[in-house]
Parts: structure tokens; sequence; C-alpha cells
């Protein structure tokens, strides 16, 4: 379902709080009403509105646990291949594969790749980098990295209904809400 | 001023019952993004700074002029000898790979245990451990004498169809510092993140946006990134873990799988990377003390987490001293003479001066951290700070060459003394060390803006509007009574 204004296509409404307790109950508010599509934005995570907000689990942990095993792996068959295979060398009589000789190499690169499976995975999972997006054609939403608190709902949610939706955040006694809109020019839109 | 505010004021108390207000000032987040962002974006920059950055611009030069001539002359422009091969290159790298561990330790092991306070520190100790792991590397990579073959220490395929000796432990050297280095960075700049979205949110000009805005890569403070976010800052601070105490294990294989007496020892693992930390922290506040104080931070970094590291000092130079004996007592019970040798040699032999200087550094100086009055003074943690680094250095001076100057055989020991280039060349990498920690300060988020504010009263989504209380600026308590005193 997507609304239109005059300058474009609406984005979602965002609504502004400015301290964690008032935030937390109009997010409740939010998910008992049953959006899917809709978002809180916070300067820092504010703790408990996992919950709040109804976010499970997240696939992360079997990513990095995907990378340990990859870099434990690798390394155990590089230093087996390297040293045993393609190249032997032979020092002081000792075994050409020595487990307790492999083992800082092969913790190492555990530690290596389960970090970069964590680093990259977190970003690939949150969709970023992303320049843009509509939220920051708001001057409001700056404050958003410092000191205030948002909710947005999408206009992409089934059960937004805009002149509806605006009603609702109203009543949630934050300090304002705004239309975001999705720049229509077509020059800086990336979602047409 | 009432009693309650000053009781929370004065934030270095220790009766459990009472709640320690971390951030003082009154601040709230509006004020804690200004106050730390302002000084990138808004504040004139201090021509101290300015005297500064030039000052250690110079000697990073001056370092990469001693390199420069290492490289086209050889290491012999060292004070090398015949039994002393490893001189100041490997004290220097053991010195600076150390002084890295205590950002992973703030960074890491405290979020781990949930040592709130560890948020004003965090980002400039791991910053600090990035350039201190920059200058460590340096060290050993223009040691290896033939330079243009440096690539050797990693498994490359090359021209001699060669690999690496995966059984050396100067080759894990290569993977533990390297993976540390690695990780290291990756965690700084996930921390930094949210900070670096701030800074591009509240830049004015056009060029500061952009970068700012590039670095931020798009950051929103959605709470759907937040939830992945913690779980992988919570998953990084346990790979970081293990991996800072496995990287000074290591460094310490350098030396205990050898079969030199003094170091040919199983306590080197622990005793490393007690003596990491312990240098670590005094670096950490030999910079944090000044840097408070020029940029106005003492609400953020309060007395209360100054105290804290000065306790981590305490402990950790209390195990240093502990090792230096288990050393001596091993060497006198296991019985073996080289070994006694080797000790009685490093106490009162030619090298009896820096095994002295690094004792009263090291041994006597952290003690007096057991009386309150020093932990909180300013002055007197700064000078024993300084104390720590220089016993912190002789340390890996001592180890180093004591034990290699005099060896087996009488007839091959010799004295080692460093050239004019062996000390440039060190104090050229503090110029480096010190021209990052500038280049950070000025301009990037030197205190993790958004880590502080999760450990605000006001930031407890459950504790209504309560803010911190308080109009405490100094350090001194302006109320004795106030409850400072156990």
């Amino acid at each position: 379902m997507s609304a239109h204004n005059a300058s474009g296509t609406v984005y979602g409404l965002l609504a502004e709080f400015d301290s964690p307790s008032l935030l937390f109950e109009a997010v409740t508010q939010c998910r008992d009403k049953g959006f899917k599509h809709w978002d809180v934005h916070t300067p820092f995570p504010v703790h408990g509105m996992d919950e709040a907000m109804g976010i499970r689990g997240s696939r992360l942990p079997f990513i990095v646990l995907a990378g340990g095993i990859t870099g434990l792996i690798l390394a155990t068959l590089m230093q087996w291949w390297m040293n045993a295979v393609d190249y032997p060398f032979v020092i002081s009589g000792k075994p050409l594969f020595g487990l307790p000789a492999a083992i800082p190499v092969m913790f190492e690169l555990t530690i290596l790749f389960s970090a970069f499976a964590t680093f990259f995975g977190m970003w690939g999972l949150n969709g970023l980098p992303r320049l843009h997006h509509p939220l920051f054609s708001s001057r409001r939403f700056r404050r958003a990295s410092q000191d205030r608190f948002f909710i947005v709902i999408e206009a992409q949610d089934p059960k937004f209904k805009l002149d509806e939706t605006r009603d609702f955040l109203a009543s949630l006694g934050g300090l304002a809400v705004e239309e975001v809109v999705d720049a229509a020019d077509g020059a800086e839109s990336v979602e047409g | 001023m009432d009693q309650t505010a000053s009781q929370i004021q004065d934030n270095t108390s220790d009766d459990p019952t009472r709640p320690v207000e971390l951030i003082l000032g009154g601040n709230d987040f509006t004020t804690i993004t200004e106050t730390v962002s302002d000084i990138v974006l808004e504040k004139k920059t201090p021509k101290a700074w300015y005297i500064a950055i030039a000052v250690t611009a110079s000697l990073t030069g001056m370092l990469f002029l001693m390199i420069g001539y290492l490289f086209i002359t050889g290491v012999g422009v060292w004070g090398l000898n015949n039994p002393v091969s490893w001189g100041w290159a490997i004290v220097n790298f053991v010195f600076w790979v150390g002084i890295g561990h205590a950002g992973t330790l703030i960074s890491a092991i405290l979020f781990l245990l949930r040592q709130k306070w560890r948020t004003s520190i965090n980002r400039f100790a791991e910053a600090m451990t990035i350039f201190a792991v920059i200058c460590a590397g340096i060290f050993p990579g223009i040691h290896v004498g033939r330079v243009w073959v440096v690539y050797w220490l990693f498994p490359i395929p090359n021209y001699e169809a060669m690999w690496p000796n995966f059984r050396s432990p100067l080759l894990w050297d290569v993977f533990a510092v390297g993976t540390y280095a690695t990780v290291s960075l990756l965690f700084w700049y996930t921390g930094m993140v949210p900070d670096l979205a701030t800074l591009r949110d509240r830049a004015k000009g056009r060029l500061q946006q952009i970068i700012y805005g590039i670095l931020a890569i798009g950051w929103r403070g959605s709470h759907r990134h937040w939830h992945r976010y913690e779980k992988a800052y919570l998953l990084l601070a346990g790979l970081a873990t293990p991996l800072v105490l496995s990287v000074h294990s290591v460094v310490s294989f350098d030396f205990a799988t050898a079969q030199l007496p003094g170091w040919h020892t199983t306590i080197f693992p622990p005793y490393f990377v007690a003596g990491a930390v312990f240098s670590g922290f005094a670096m950490v506040g030999t910079l944090l003390i000044p840097a408070r104080k020029w940029f106005g931070l003492q609400d953020i970094i309060t007395l209360h987490h100054l105290e804290n590291m000065n306790k981590i000092i305490l402990a950790t130079g209390s195990m240093v001293g502990f090792a230096y004996a288990t050393e001596f007592f091993i060497a006198w019970y296991g019985g073996n003479p080289n070994e006694s040798f080797a000790f009685v040699n490093r106490a009162f032999g030619p090298y009896a001066w820096a095994y002295w200087t690094m004792v009263t550094c090291n041994v006597i100086t952290p003690q007096l951290f057991w009386f309150k009055k020093i932990r909180v003074n300013l002055l007197a943690m700064w000078i024993m700070y300084i104390f720590v680094n220089i016993g912190m250095w002789f340390e890996r001076f001592v180890i180093t060459v004591s034990s290699l100057s005099r060896d087996f055989l009488p007839s091959s020991w010799a004295y080692f003394k460093p050239t004019t280039i062996d000390i440039l060349t060190f104090v050229g990498s503090f110029g480096l060390f010190l021209t990052l920690v500038l280049l950070f300060i000025r301009f990037l988020p030197m205190i993790a803006m958004a880590e502080v504010k999760t450990v605000m009263t006001i930031a407890d989504a459950h504790s209504g509007e309560r803010r911190s209380v308080g109009d405490y600026h100094g350090d001194i308590p302006k109320t004795p009574e106030g409850g400072g005193d156990r």
C-alpha cells in the first residue's frame, strides 16, 4: 500500500521522542498494533528494546561459526600441505606435520576468519553500507544519532493508512510526527 | 551542594551500597554529544596541537630516515654483536606489542565482565592499541636484514618454491600479531560507526559531511541494526579475549622455546601477558591524563575511571613482581647451574643497572597504588605511569640482552651497547605513535559516545526522568565530608 502527497511517494511516518522511557511505552503499543514494516531509531542500543519490539534472534552466530570452522580447516590443511607435502621440511628429525606445533596458527586463523565473518556478516545482514536512505531527507532525523528517539512506520506496511497512522503516532505522546517523503524528482531516489 | 549530590560527585567511593555515577557534571545525551563531537567539528584546534604534531611528525620523519639508512647499509648500523644478535629491535617490538594489550583488555575483557566504566576510555585505548601494534610491526620487519624478501615471512609462493616453517615461533608471531592487528582494527571501526554517524549528522562543512558520511556507511541507528550490532560486538569481544591472551603468549614463545638460560621457562606466557596489560594501562594513563584536561573531558573520564585503571595496574604489577620472584626461585630450586648463573648475572652482572631500574619501576612503584591518596592524585599517578613505561621497556631489555650477552661459552661473551641509530630509531617510533594519537584525537571521536550514553542513568528506560546529579567540574572534592575516604 503506498501513499502519495504533493512532493512524491511517502516513505513513512516518523515520531520523535526525547527519552528512552517514553519511547519504550510507544514501542510496546506499536508492536501490539501488529505493524510489520516499522523500526525504532536511537542514538544508542536501548536495553530491553528487543522484547518491546518483538525482535527475535539473529543468524549471525551461525555465520561466525562457519567462518571459524573455515579458518580452522584452512590453517590445518595449509600447514600440512606446505610443510609435509609440497616442500617437506625435515628439522631435527621431527614429524613433518605435528599437531602441537600447528596449534598456534590454527588458533589464530580460526579467530581471524571468525572476526571477518562477524564483521562482514553483521554489516551484510544490516544492509550496510547504504549511503542513501529516505530517512536522511528529514532534518529532524539527524538527532537520531545524537539525543532523540524515533519510531518509523513505513508506508509499505499493510496496516499503514496515512491519516490513521499519523493520529495513532500523535497519540503516543512524542514531540512531533513527520511525514518522510522519498525524493520524487528521481535524481536522488534510489528505489524509484 | 546538598548531601546526595556531593555523595554522587565523589565517584571514587568504594562503598558498594552507594551507586557510582560514571558520568558527572549533570551531563545528558545532548551535552555528551556536544562535548565529544565539538572537539572534532567545532572547536578551534589548539595551538599546542600544532606544536605537538610538528615535533612528533619530525620524529616520525627521523624514524623513516633511520630505517632508510638501515636498509642501504645493513643491520650493522645497530649495536648488535656476535652473541647479542637480538638487540633493541626485538626489545622495542615486545615493548610496543605489549602496550597494545591494554586496549583489547579494556574493549573486550572488561566488556565481557560487564565493567561499565570501560565505555569512557575504550575508544582511546583501542586506538592506542592499533597505533602501538603499527609501531611494533615495524621492528621485526626491518630487523630481518634482507628486507627485500620480507614477504618470505608469509605463506606466499616465491621463486624458491619454498614455504615458511610452521614449527617456528617466529612464524607464529607473524600470524598472531597479524591477526591481532586485523581484529583490533575491525573491532575499533565497528565500535566507531555509530559515532561517525553522529559526526556526519552534526557536520556543517560539505567536506566533513562527505568524509564522515562515507565512513559512517549509512548508519541510521535502527534498532534492528543495533540488535545485530550488539550481537556482533559481543562476538568480537569473545573472539578478541582469547586472542589478546594468545598474542603475548606467542611473543613469549620466541624466547621460551629457545634453549637459552633465562629464556627457557614455562612461566613466560602468563608473565608476559600480565606485563603487557601492566605496561598498556600505564601508556593509556600517560596519554589520557593530559588529553582529558586539554579537551575538558573530566566529567566523562572521571577519577573513578582513573582509579579503576590504577587498581588494574596494581594487580598486574604485583603479578609481574611475583613472576620475577618465581623466576629466581626456580633458577635456584631447579638446580641447573646455567640457569642459576643467568639469574645471578642478571641481578649482579654487567646489566645490574638495567635490572634494578626494572625492579624499581615495575615492582616497587605500583605498590604505591595501595594508597587511595595516590590512586586519586593525578600528578602522582602520571609520574608512576612514566616509571612503569620505563620499567617495562627495561624488562624486555633485561630479558633479551642479559641472557644473550652471557650464554654457555664464556669465550663468546660480549657486552651490548646501543648505537645512536638504535636510540634515534626508538625515539622515532614514539614520534610515529604520538603522531597517530594526535591525528586520532583531532579527527575521530575519542570517546565512544553511543556507548557512554548506554551507561548513563537516564539511558535506563525504566528509571523515569532521573538525571545524573551534580555540577562538579574539578578533580578535588570540594566537600571532604562527602564520603571520599573509607
